[in-house]
């Protein structure tokens, strides 16, 4: 092992390499920062260039940096924005969000940057350790607990339950599940709920419900309430302000230590992946954070930004394990990337690792120089970018709807999303003069179709319900997810009690 | 899932304007077609795409044609596509669709009111067989093995695939079976959502057995991760002869998903002949034979009339077997 690591050592570090690493790298940035191109279609189109290179681990490094690249760039339009471009990033623009509206783009950019380096880079850091024993650890996990996985991240709409919206909050998640159920799923030869419409078929995209529920709303809102600054609501003007203090970084420290282990071995589970992670990061992060910070989460909290940052960078790092050392895909992405390294006559799997050491390693260390390459060209990017919250409102506001519109559109090319983003944006904009909250629906969406195909898989293989109690993962699973969603309440009882308890102590 | 549209297509305007000019020079004489326009009815990276793109890539490469583009349009499980085909044929006299095997089961099960029957059928081009495979740490060793252990507990016995049920992976583990001699509708068919995915579920040992791609199940092989108990073509096939074959088993099956080229309805004679003419020059090129073997794919080349009379036949086998499992 410890040769194949000199071998990719060498390998990663020959010019034309580090040259890859750059330019996939630069490519995945820039167009991840996008919204409605996601690093798969960026991949499908960058492949035959790829191969056109002939040289499998250039190839693969290119576009390994196009990936983790569009995922790092990703989080610009959730904070900026409130425009996620790939489910990824939702849980970024939870907390980046409201940051950006305090007047401090900067900072959460920055925040999100040093997360997702320090994800990537731990993630990359663990992959050379554990790549060759996780393989196994990845199949360990059936259907049952995949299903019970995706319960578990479902609990990080607990985190929107706060102050008595928890009957809000539930039914937003229902009818995020009930609109996952649009059109054909995996497991049912039949349509459900597409109304004979043809583009109801392959069910609402991602991308559309996305933009309608966040960024159409947002922009929405900006044209309703004049005296609502683009730049923010604070009197802060110092949005290009990279700086945060010591204290937010003492505090990030434990987050980005815990959430780029979990993530990254969420990641190496090929049926769960970045999005999962995200979620999960939040979740978790939410739950042992202590009082104030708690409250914080939602609204601004540096600690619920770097969170699902570092998550799906480590997730996204992890997602090569099951490709590399068996050859299985965990995603559309991950399918893609294998299909270019057949192309190039690499059939990864077990004994890529000891046929070609040369790629295999390659490719993990060229990740670390990726990581810094990523920081060091975005970190000096911050200021510009942020800017562009600084751009009178009357420029703003049509430069985020042909973001919103065109993100929806060149999902698919087809002009019936449009019609579908403006009829949900409607329907999202009322909600949120309802005051409901939007994040549940969208968690809800994006978890359900995973949750329902695992659950009724389950149901199919065990005939029944018997997977809960026969395997104790699934179980222990269940377990920490009702622990999650009823902790933060006997909590927020027990505060108050307590408080009750001094008012009559007096 | 597609792609780019519009930067796309400034740089297919600027790629075909250099083509315009160096085309002549590479043509030598047998260019067929100026130009030709692929219509991909699933996102990009799939094999619909992958399809059109190494079948456009060898037809420009070889000078048979012009220039390409492409375009993706997802949507309806294909039927966007087809319906796009159709109702916009007038202004589509250069394009031609991508589809396969799904076309025949999707217009069965209603997913679509069309059919092939709507479209000008051009030929069908390469092919994949499918494959019975279990975990290379099974006791299974040959399809033998597997019947016996379906016969004493069918409906403990799970088979995974990576389509729909009543989709081709169910369709082929049910062909199998039913040529075996046995009930075709008790064993238990575990779907999921991709290929990869059940893959995983294979490995996993969440299911007994995987029906899927022969090309798909030859890479994990070749790794030694899984072992190919049969395939669905007449002969062993070179690019895996290791695998032996339904038929050389007693179970007389066989089964290609074919992918395959259509033109819009009422496209004239004369660009039809041309479409088939460039398709079938593309055989003899040493640029059709790079995409082919970088993509494992198998020539299998129905032209025309041939291409109808498998396709009629392909819906019959399978409508048939649908009408037993109780999908029709």
């Amino acid at each position: 092992m410890l040769e194949g690591i000199m071998i990719g050592l060498g390998a990663a570090f020959s010019i034309q390499n580090i040259l890859m690493v750059v330019a996939g790298c630069l490519i995945g940035t820039f167009i991840g920062m996008l919204p409605g191109l996601g690093p798969m279609s960026i991949i499908a189109i960058m492949i035959p260039v790829a191969i056109t290179l002939g040289d499998p681990a250039a190839a693969l490094i290119l576009l390994a940096g196009v990936y983790y690249g569009a995922i790092f760039g990703g989080s610009t339009s959730s904070i900026l924005l409130n425009a996620p471009g790939v489910a990824g990033t939702v849980a970024t623009s939870f907390d980046g969000y409201p940051m950006a509206r305090k007047g401090q783009a900067g900072k959460a950019l920055t925040i999100a940057a040093v997360a997702s380096f320090a994800g990537g880079t731990i993630g990359a850091i663990l992959l050379v350790i554990f790549a060759p024993v996780l393989s196994s650890v990845a199949l360990r996990f059936h259907s049952a607990e995949y299903f019970a996985l995706m319960v578990v991240g479902l609990s990080a709409i607990a985190a929107f339950a706060g102050t008595g919206q928890v009957a809000k909050a539930l039914m937003m998640t229902i009818l995020g599940l009930i609109l996952a159920t649009v059109g054909e799923g995996a497991l049912f030869s039949m349509p459900r709920f597409t109304m004979g419409l043809l583009d109801l078929q392959s069910g609402i995209s991602f991308i559309t419900l996305a933009m309608a529920m966040f960024a159409l709303p947002e922009a929405l809102f900006l044209v309703l309430n004049p005296m609502r600054g683009a730049s923010g609501d604070g009197a802060s003007n110092k949005i290009t302000n990279l700086r945060f203090s010591r204290e937010e970084g003492k505090a990030m420290i434990p987050v980005i230590g815990r959430q780029s282990i979990q993530g990254f071995f969420i990641g190496v589970l090929p049926g769960a992946g970045a999005t999962i992670a995200s979620f999960l990061g939040y979740a978790v992060e939410r739950n042992i954070a202590k009082g104030d910070e708690q409250a914080e989460f939602g609204k601004g909290s540096v600690k619920g930004l770097a969170a699902p940052e570092t998550a799906n960078n480590a997730a996204c790092t992890g997602s090569f394990v099951p490709l590399l050392t068996l050859g299985i895909p965990g995603s559309g992405t991950t399918a893609i990337l294998l299909g270019a390294l057949i192309a190039l006559n690499v059939t990864p799997g077990p004994r890529l690792m000891i046929d070609t050491p040369e790629i295999f390693w390659a490719v993990i260390i060229s990740m670390f120089i990726g990581n810094l390459v990523l920081l060091i060209l975005n970190l000096p990017l911050i200021p510009y970018i942020a800017k562009i919250l600084a751009i009178p409102r009357n420029y703003l506001i049509p430069f985020i709807l042909f973001f919103t519109l065109m993100g929806a559109y060149i999902g698919q090319n087809n002009a019936t999303e449009l019609l579908m983003l403006v009829g949900l944006g409607v329907m999202a904009t009322i909600f949120r003069f309802a005051d409901y909250p939007l994040a549940p629906l969208l968690i809800g969406f994006i978890l359900g179709t995973m949750l329902e195909d695992n659950f009724a898989r389950s149901m199919q293989l065990y005939r029944g319900l018997d997977f809960i109690i026969e395997r104790p993962m699934t179980l222990g699973l269940l377990v920490i997810a009702l622990v999650l969603v009823l902790l933060p309440s006997y909590r927020a009882r027990r505060a108050r009690k307590r408080a009750e308890g001094v008012a009559d102590g007096d | 899932m597609n792609t780019f549209g519009w930067t796309r297509r400034v740089a297919i305007a600027a790629a075909t304007a250099t083509l315009a000019f160096g085309g002549i020079a590479q043509a030598d004489g047998h260019q067929v077609l100026d130009d030709v326009h692929f219509l991909i009815p699933g996102g990009a990276g799939g094999g619909w795409d992958g399809t059109a793109r190494g079948t456009g890539e060898a037809l420009t490469g070889a000078g048979l044609v012009g220039s390409a583009s492409y375009e993706n349009m997802s949507g309806g499980g294909g039927g966007v596509a087809i319906a796009h085909l159709i109702e916009n044929a007038a202004s589509l006299e250069n394009t031609m669709m991508v589809n396969s095997t799904p076309i025949v089961i999707r217009s069965l099960t209603g997913v679509f009111p069309q059919s092939f029957r709507d479209l000008t059928l051009v030929a069908g081009t390469i092919g994949d067989y499918a494959a019975l495979v279990v975990n290379s740490d099974s006791e299974l060793q040959s399809m033998d093995d597997l019947l016996a252990a379906y016969r004493a507990d069918a409906s403990g016995f799970a088979i995974g695939g990576g389509s729909v049920p009543g989709g081709m992976d169910h369709l082929v583990a049910a062909m199998a079976m039913q040529a075996a001699g046995e009930d075709p509708t008790a064993f238990n068919y575990i779907p999921y959502d991709a290929g990869g995915a059940a893959m995983a579920g294979l490995l996993s040992g969440e299911i007994k057995a995987l029906s899927t791609g022969f090309s798909e199940a030859v890479a994990l092989a070749q790794q030694g991760e899984v072992r190919i108990l049969g395939v669905t073509a007449d002969e062993r096939v070179d690019a895996f002869a290791d695998a032996p074959t339904m038929k050389e088993q007693g179970i007389d099956t066989t089964f290609v998903n074919w992918r395959g080229f259509f033109a819009a309805p009422g496209v004239s004679d004369a660009q039809l002949g041309k479409f088939q003419t460039a398709l079938t020059q593309m055989y003899d090129t040493p640029e059709w034979e790079e995409v082919r073997a970088r993509n494992g794919w198998v020539n299998i080349h129905n032209n025309g009339d041939d291409f109808r009379a498998f396709l009629e036949n392909q819906e019959k086998v399978i409508g048939d077997l649908m009408k037993t499992l109780g999908f029709l």
